[in-house]
């Protein structure tokens, strides 16, 4: 069982490369940052895609990432960050 | 789905090989036809064998298509604007609208439908920006389409790489004291950046104020404008 993720987090971003309507983009695979708000819980586009019913709902968070972590060259200070939304069956606790 | 974006893109950006502009030393009463109008891409192609279909299965009418892009038309960031002016001069609508953006426009009459609100506010530290790096994730509920630069490949993949810079070419320099917070709308929220009330502006009318509040400020690649 994945232990729940909550507000405050440092997750790591599942580093995996499934076919299909993902939206979870290639720059955040396999990054780690922390939790900046929980969303709630939405069908998963993954599955909707498909034309299915996106059922079970999948709680989306939302990830703030250090620049400077994603882009080893990052052109600016340490503070500028990127938050994005990302589905719990992407993220894993570290 | 997004047919009534008018979205062409590149196709009609800088290629001159069409005849109707062949005339063009003429004396013309009217302007030339858009170029655009009898070039249909295998997509657009596709898209309008679909509409055909789903008008003569019966699913909607014609009329019912037309009525969805007027309805889509008639929003333009003017109503983004009043709502940053509100936010500006009201500070409980301020408090609403950054706790529930969905619920606080809806003081305005203006519903997201399935998809949600989530307004950032900037501030002397902080500089937000929104992007949507898989395709064009916009707040059209209340600022309408997005602008053909906001949907393009460049910016899109530019905006998370190196903002700062994107930030300058669009004339806006940013003190690295400031943090620039990039926001990637990858799936159900929708983001809209609450800029910072401009100097100056303490006498001013809601009415007045929302007139500053360009479309891109409240995307975050600009601030509003001065007064005056």
């Amino acid at each position: 069982m994945v232990k729940a993720i909550s507000l405050g987090d440092r997750v790591r971003v599942r580093e995996d490369f499934p076919l299909g309507h993902i939206r979870t983009p290639l720059y955040v695979r396999g990054k780690e940052g922390v939790v900046t708000r929980v969303f709630g819980s939405f069908p998963n586009p993954e599955v909707l895609a498909l034309g299915r019913d996106g059922l079970p709902k999948k709680t989306l968070y939302e990830v703030r990432f250090q620049q400077s972590e994603l882009w080893p060259d990052y052109n600016g200070p340490e503070t500028d960050t990127l938050l994005i939304d990302i589905y719990e069956h992407w993220l894993a606790k570290v | 789905m997004h047919d009534q974006d008018h979205d062409h893109g590149h196709h009609h950006d800088h290629d001159h090989d069409h005849h109707q502009d062949h005339d063009h030393v003429a004396v013309q009463p009217h302007p030339p036809a858009a170029k655009d109008e009898k070039i249909h891409s295998y997509h657009q192609v596709l898209g309008l064998a679909l509409k055909e279909l789903l008008i003569e299965k019966g699913v909607f009418t014609a009329d019912e298509i037309r009525k969805a892009i007027e309805w889509r038309d008639s929003i333009t960031p003017a109503m983004g604007a009043q709502i940053v002016a509100r936010a500006w001069t009201d500070p409980a609508y301020k408090d609403r609208l950054l706790k529930n953006g969905t619920e606080a426009i809806k003081e305005f009459g203006h519903d997201m439908g399935a998809l949600h609100l989530v307004v950032v506010e900037n501030t002397p530290q902080v500089h937000n920006m929104i992007v949507c790096t898989l395709c064009s994730c916009y707040p059209r509920a209340i600022l309408g389409l997005p602008p053909p630069w906001y949907k393009s490949r460049e910016y899109r993949s530019r905006a998370v790489r190196e903002p700062r810079k994107v930030l300058k070419e669009f004339g806006t320099v940013l003190p690295e004291s400031v943090d620039v917070r990039v926001h990637d709308s990858t799936a159900d929220m929708r983001y809209l950046v609450l800029p910072m009330r401009p100097k100056g502006t303490e006498k001013l009318s809601e009415d007045e104020l929302a007139k500053l509040v360009t479309r891109d400020s409240m995307v975050g690649v600009s601030l509003p404008e001065s007064p005056h």
